[in-house]
């Protein structure tokens, strides 16, 4: 495979460095994974888990996992999150066994379908019970794929909450901002994954990189952790004298942000530096400085680190985490073991090696786009008239005496919702 | 037992209350009030009507304690009008003087005057004032009374405040549902600064806030004429629902919280203070934390004063406050809130004191009561302008008044 054996310079000592698997979940995750394998995670196993064969066939990860019983004759999940995880819990040990070996395991997913939606809380379980330490990184459906997809990902993306020492969540809908009138679907998901896949990559850098000032990996656990509903991210580059001033401005303009907004209402950010050799102490302090303006109410956790890859760029990742409403109970997983028919399974396990390289060649272009346009018809799959309880939107500010009465908008803010709460300020 | 016409009424059918100030008119011109009426108001909500059944009871009961305590039978009112469709702007007319000799006669000064106040407006919306500002004579700014002077082109501005047309019907039929008359509606920002501010502040330049229950209405002067006006529909009924959510007690606890213990800004020593809630039979029912009290309190009204200051800027009316900027309305009587409006406004603020009206010291010295009284002080401008040019009286009452006769 891929997955170069010599680590460059800048990689932590093998006995420092924490042993990372990538795990993709779901069409859109293994889509996801195919782009980060392409990348530089040296070092990092790949795992390609999923219900659909064909969509393992394309995916070039080392480690393949078909989850397949009898119940679903070889059709996936059908969109049903309720099989995807009793499928994963009968396979708990199997995932179980691919996720030893790691410390750290990132699990990325594309929330809404059955597969991901389902097998990935049961997946973040499996390696927590394996001890490694659990990061997803998820996206949520597009607005227009309906309600019942938004349902499942939002349920899935509690329960993987509720597991996951930090979940990082991308909702699709936000990437309307970075795309025109003429963007294709395809184009579209590629953006999604590619921001995604940037994530991955900045969480990667920060726990494999030399840190002149580490972030430690628990404060990201911290940081990403249940009391944040939603984390938004996003990583900016420049070079040149201004780079500081321009990497600010980039930030405070990215769409993903909502122009500086996000910064604004976020309760703890996390801002990660990286550059050359030459990266200067002033400029470390400009950048922090600048940001700490944009985020008055936010904890503010920063690391700085070189990689002399990157030359004279300065790289800055950002991800702020906003202050959710108050999670609710959710029934606790199944354990494992409650489906009533015992079922053999059949995980498909592949060794890295020559052996596999002709199995799972790298993909031209064309293969890669049959694959994302798969990867669109699931998301786009509907699913089984099956009742299901409706849920509260737990978000909504009541507006007290003013509730009847006409709202008083001001420059696009209601002035009804009390002040404290518009401003984020907190009142422990 | 007075003389009618020496009685002026003020009704404001406000968020928190209805009051009705009864002033008697000296015969020096002087005023003096006499006598005050107020009931809790149940039908209204940021200073619209919501209500009218509960709003008719509430407004009665002001009138007819008014009349108790003034000995007198109230006929005429001038009623206070607000709510966030009033909208004040300045307008220019023009009028070209085509006498022979070139002389501004008093016809030119009412024909250009006119002209200003015909604006295009909404056809849902009614022109409630349009107050005369300065005239230019042929480009030259700054006359007062062009009357006798020579020129060609007079150019007057105006400044006008419009409104609603059914919302400010619907307080106007409320009134006369009760077999009263409504003299003028006044808007009640312009009320309160004619209550608060002498001439010399005017002259000056100064910024009245008035602070009532559902609205803040604002009014600035510069040079002795109004310059701006505005309305944000945003009161101290809004503090008390913050605190109703922000320390999860029912609304009725939160406005007895917000009147024993608010404060405008959080104090070093407030920190970590605790008051506990006691049900009628003393027991307690919750703890809330002071601190929290206050910074919920003080971020509502620093972004009122930042609103307005917005506004302002906007304008570009800032530097003209050189009398500095008075509070009144209910949300006045807030402690220290003169120093936040200080910290946000940057300027010199101070509560208003209603001058140069006489009578009732109990109801003079309230800071609620102000826009009421300055509503009386506005009908006797009217009734001594009336007076004196008897022939002109229906041109004075002018917009208003066929306004009020199609209702």
């Amino acid at each position: 495979m891929k997955t170069k054996v010599q680590a460059p310079a800048a990689i932590l000592e093998p006995a420092q460095a924490p042993a990372v698997k990538i795990f993709g979940v779901g069409s859109a995750g293994v889509a996801m994974l195919d782009t980060l394998s392409g990348g530089d995670f040296a070092g990092a196993g790949f795992v390609a888990i999923n219900t659909d064969a064909s969509s393992l066939a394309s995916s070039s990860a080392a480690i393949k996992i078909q989850l397949e019983t009898k119940l679903l004759r070889g059709l996936g999940t059908g969109g049903d999150p309720e099989r995807g995880r009793a499928i994963a819990e009968e396979q708990f040990a199997t995932l179980k066994t691919a996720c030893e070996g790691a410390d750290v395991v990132l699990v990325i997913a594309g929330l809404g379908g059955g597969a991901a939606s389902g097998i990935s809380p049961v997946l973040a379980r499996a390696a927590k019970e394996a001890g490694a330490l659990v990061i997803g990184f998820v996206t949520l459906p597009f607005a227009c794929e309906g309600n019942r997809r938004q349902q499942q990902a939002q349920q899935g993306l509690d329960q993987l909450k509720s597991v996951a020492d930090g979940v990082i969540c991308l909702p699709c809908q936000k990437t309307f901002r970075l795309i025109d009138e003429n963007t294709s679907v395809l184009d579209t998901f590629r953006i999604t994954d590619g921001l995604l896949v940037e994530s991955v990559r900045g969480v990667w850098r920060l726990l494999t990189r030399k840190g002149l000032i580490r972030i430690h990996f628990d404060d990201l656990c911290a940081l990403l952790r249940d009391r944040h509903s939603e984390s938004v991210f996003a990583c900016v580059e420049a070079t040149g004298p201004a780079r500081a001033r321009e990497v600010v401005e980039k930030l405070v303009a990215h769409p993903l942000l909502d122009e500086g907004r996000a910064l604004a209402e976020s309760s703890a950010v996390l801002v990660s530096l990286m550059g050359g050799k030459e990266l200067a102490m002033a400029e470390v302090n400009r950048v922090m400085e600048q940001i700490g303006r944009q985020c008055e109410h936010a904890q503010i956790i920063m690391g700085a680190a070189v990689d002399e890859t990157l030359k004279n760029r300065l790289s800055v990742t950002v991800i702020a985490a906003k202050p959710g409403p108050v999670p609710m109970d959710l029934p606790p997983l199944a354990a494992s073991g409650d489906s009533v028919e015992q079922v053999t399974a059949r995980g498909i396990v592949s060794r890295p090696g020559p052996s596999c390289a002709s199995s799972a060649p790298s993909l031209t272009p064309e293969q890669r786009e049959q694959s994302v346009a798969k990867n669109a018809g699931t998301r786009a799959r509907k699913t089984g008239p099956k009742m299901r309880q409706a849920q509260l939107s737990l978000a909504i500010i009541s507006k007290g005496r003013f509730d009847k009465s006409e709202p008083t908008i001001h420059k696009g803010e209601d002035l009804d919702i009390p002040t404290y709460v518009r401003r984020g300020v907190a009142l422990n | 037992m007075f003389d009618d016409s020496s009685i002026i009424v003020g009704l404001e059918i406000g968020t928190s209350k209805v009051c009705a100030v009864v002033g008697e008119r000296n015969a020096d011109g002087s005023l003096n009030v006499i006598g005050l009426g107020q009931a809790r108001s149940r039908g209204v909500r940021k200073g619209e009507i919501v209500d009218t059944t509960q709003a008719e009871e509430d407004v009665r009961n002001a009138i007819v304690e008014a009349e108790q305590m003034a000995d007198v039978e109230i006929r005429n009112v001038y009623l206070g009008v607000t709510g966030a469709h009033i909208r004040g702007f300045n307008n220019r007319g023009v009028h070209p003087v085509v006498s022979a000799d070139r002389e501004i006669s008093e016809d030119d000064v009412q024909d250009v005057v006119k002209n200003a106040k015909a604006i295009n407006l909404p056809t849902e919306n009614n022109v409630v004032h349009a107050i005369r500002q300065h005239f230019f004579v042929d480009g030259q700014a700054g006359v007062t009374n062009p009357v006798g002077m020579l020129g060609s082109r007079l150019e007057v501005d105006v400044h006008v405040v419009h409104g609603n047309t059914n919302r400010l019907q619907n307080a106007i039929r409320l009134v006369k549902g009760l077999q009263l008359e409504v003299d003028e509606i006044v808007f009640n920002g312009l009320a309160s600064s004619l209550a608060l501010l002498s001439n010399e502040q005017k002259e000056l330049g100064a910024l009245v806030i008035d602070i009532g229950g559902g609205t803040t209405d604002y009014v600035v002067y510069t040079n002795g004429v109004i310059r701006h006006t505005g309305v944000l529909a945003i009161g101290g009924d809004h503090v008390s629902n913050d605190l109703a959510y922000g320390l999860k007690v029912p609304l009725s606890r939160a406005e007895k919280l917000k009147l024993e213990q608010g404060s405008a800004l959080v104090d070093e020593e407030t920190k970590g203070q605790t008051i506990t809630i006691t049900n009628e039979l003393g027991l307690p029912l919750k703890t809330v934390n002071v601190e929290h009290l206050r910074r919920i309190m003080s971020l509502r009204l620093e972004e009122i004063f930042q609103l307005v200051a917005q506004d302002l800027e906007q304008a570009g009316l800032f530097d003209y406050l050189r009398a500095g900027i008075f509070l009144c309305g209910g949300c006045a009587r807030v402690p220290q809130i003169a120093a936040l409006a200080e910290q946000v406004m940057q300027m010199p603020v101070s509560l208003g004191q209603t001058n140069s009206v006489s009578g009732l010291k109990s109801a003079l010295d309230q800071p609620e009561f102000v826009s009421a009284i300055g509503l009386v002080k506005f009908g006797s401008f009217k009734t001594r302008k009336r007076e004196g040019k008897p022939s002109l009286a229906q041109g004075i009452k002018g917009t208003i008044a066929s306004f009020l006769r199609r209702s």
